[in-house]
């Protein structure tokens, strides 16, 4: 049941905003993602300005840039593998996509409500993998192929932490579900202190720099963009696209950036609520209707939150070499969390 | 342990850097609005001054590109002294440089005998068409008036005699 301000919506009308929410809810992250943090705050950090001219403070550049990219020529390879080299693009932003439509925005304002979300999120977050292979290979290009592979092994090692780092949060919350995830962490207490509810960054902030760690790798952003190094790739799996379809491959890179963070900050910062003790309220039944037009404001605020740390890191440092990133992956992230997972769940049986 | 303070610290200069360009403004100008002065010894363009050129052809011919076209002729000027002969001079036809040939390497500022070429910091003379960077010698003498002064001589320098 969708009720917005208490009116009550016919289902196509739920459907129609559910579609136009998903719209908005990839769309409007990776915008700001871009014009914030990849246009503004990398000039910043690097003392230049970035860009001026498009709109006030180039805010209109990604627009710019857009019209751009659609004006290009269409050049697919001779060789390639035709139907595969189109498709691949549009898989990886599906699994986009698919991926917000377990985020809840507000107590009411949810695109599904899954009993199992965390699980669904992360098995559709890899196929994202299957798009890059399929662009890598249909390029008919060695580096193209060579950046699939590298894409295909770091997001199947990357995988496996971030799932592990997830158990502990669902050890600790007794649900899958992210809306119910989201009420347990803001109605929760810690030692009876409730003002801060009990976000899962506090207790679990082991998983969560392990997850954060493996969102990096997942998104491909700096310290692990072996797949896309240009140095010595050209641009990976990205190498033969132009036009429209590297479009689709830029958005939903910042999308997915976006999405993840979302789920990220859904998992360990409380998602779309306040502490409910500010407000009295017990339970998700009490939640008042107007946390179905701050939530979603609050989420981002969030989101925007983790983003910065993401690119903050992303524009920090160097990139690792292929081997390292693997044994980090393996040696490191992977030890930690199970270690996480047992360690949470002895508490949760002796507490 | 010894790696993680580094980690942190590459992190804090990321930070303070995006901190002072906030609050400081950036190292860099925002280029067609705000033009920096370059430095007085940059090699911008290279200016001829007409008059010091004998048309002897020592830059056209040292010219790893041979982007210099030299083209002059003899004409009697005044004696120098009164009752003297007339002296032939060489006056310049045509004395252009190809901008799109050029390296910028300076052989010819170098090798001139009589002072006529000169760096000039000027740098904004970008043309639409590749033609248009063959400049000729009114557009290089006009380029003179952008050399600056040549710096002080250390001292106990050689002065050049005359």
């Amino acid at each position: 049941m969708l009720s917005l301000l208490a009116v009550e919506i016919p289902y196509w009308g739920q459907s129609l905003l559910r579609v136009l929410g998903g719209l908005v809810a990839v769309l409007l992250p990776a915008g700001t993602i871009v014009y914030l943090f990849l246009f503004k705050m990398m000039s910043f950090m690097q003392s230049r300005l970035g860009p001026m001219e498009a709109g006030p403070y180039g805010s209109l550049q990604l627009v710019a840039e857009v019209g751009k990219w659609l004006q290009k020529e269409d050049i697919i390879p001779d060789n390639a593998d035709k139907k595969i080299f189109k498709i691949a693009p549009i898989v990886v932003l599906v699994s986009t996509f698919l991926l917000v439509a377990v985020v809840p925005f507000g107590p009411d304002a949810w695109f599904t409500n899954f009993e199992t979300g965390v699980f669904y999120a992360l098995a559709v977050s890899s196929i994202s993998v299957l798009g890059i292979l399929m662009a890598g290979w249909a390029s008919a290009n060695k580096y193209s192929l060579l950046g699939g592979l590298r894409a295909a092994g770091q997001l199947i090692a990357y995988e496996l932490p971030m799932v592990l780092a997830v158990v502990g949060v669902v050890i600790q919350a007794g649900t899958m579900n992210l809306q119910q995830i989201v009420v347990a962490q803001n109605s929760g207490a810690i030692f009876g202190f409730d003002f801060l509810g009990n976000p899962y960054i506090l207790t679990q902030f082991v998983g969560f720099v392990v997850f954060m760690i493996a969102v990096q790798a997942e998104l491909t952003q700096t310290p692990f963009d072996m797949p896309i190094a240009e140095s010595e790739l050209v641009s990976g799996y990205m190498t033969e696209y132009s036009g429209f379809r590297f479009l689709i491959f830029f958005i939903s890179e910042f999308a997915t950036a976006g999405v993840f963070t979302m789920i990220a900050a859904t998992l360990f910062l409380g998602g779309w609520g306040v502490p409910f003790a500010w407000f009295g309220w017990s339970g998700i039944d009490d939640v008042s209707n107007w946390m179905n037009l701050v939530g979603p404001v609050i989420l981002i605020t969030k989101m925007l939150l983790l983003t910065f740390i993401v690119m903050w890191v992303r524009f920090s440092y160097p990139r690792f070499r292929e081997d390292q990133l693997q044994r980090f992956a393996w040696k490191v992230l992977i030890p930690v969390s199970l270690v996480n997972i047992m360690v949470t769940a002895v508490f949760k049986v002796v507490m | 342990m010894a790696k993680v303070p580094g980690l942190f610290k590459g992190l804090g200069v990321t930070f303070s850097t995006m901190v002072r360009t906030l609050t400081k403004g950036s190292n860099t100008v925002q280029y067609p609005h705000v033009k920096e002065a370059p430095p007085i010894r940059a090699r911008g363009v290279i200016a001829l001054h007409q008059d010091n050129c004998t048309s002897c052809m020592l830059c056209s011919r040292s010219c790893p590109d041979w982007c210099i076209y030299i083209e002059a002729h003899k004409e009697l000027a005044p004696p120098r002294r009164e009752g003297g002969k007339p002296r032939q001079v060489n006056k310049l036809d045509r004395f252009d440089i190809d901008y799109a040939l050029c390296m910028y390497c300076g052989i010819c500022v170098e090798v001139c005998p009589f002072d006529a070429l000169f760096w000039s910091p000027e740098y904004e003379y970008s043309e639409p068409r590749i033609t248009d960077l063959l400049h000729d010698k009114t557009k290089l003498s006009e380029w003179m008036e952008t050399v600056p002064e040549a710096p002080e001589l250390e001292a106990g320098a050689d002065k050049k005699k005359k």
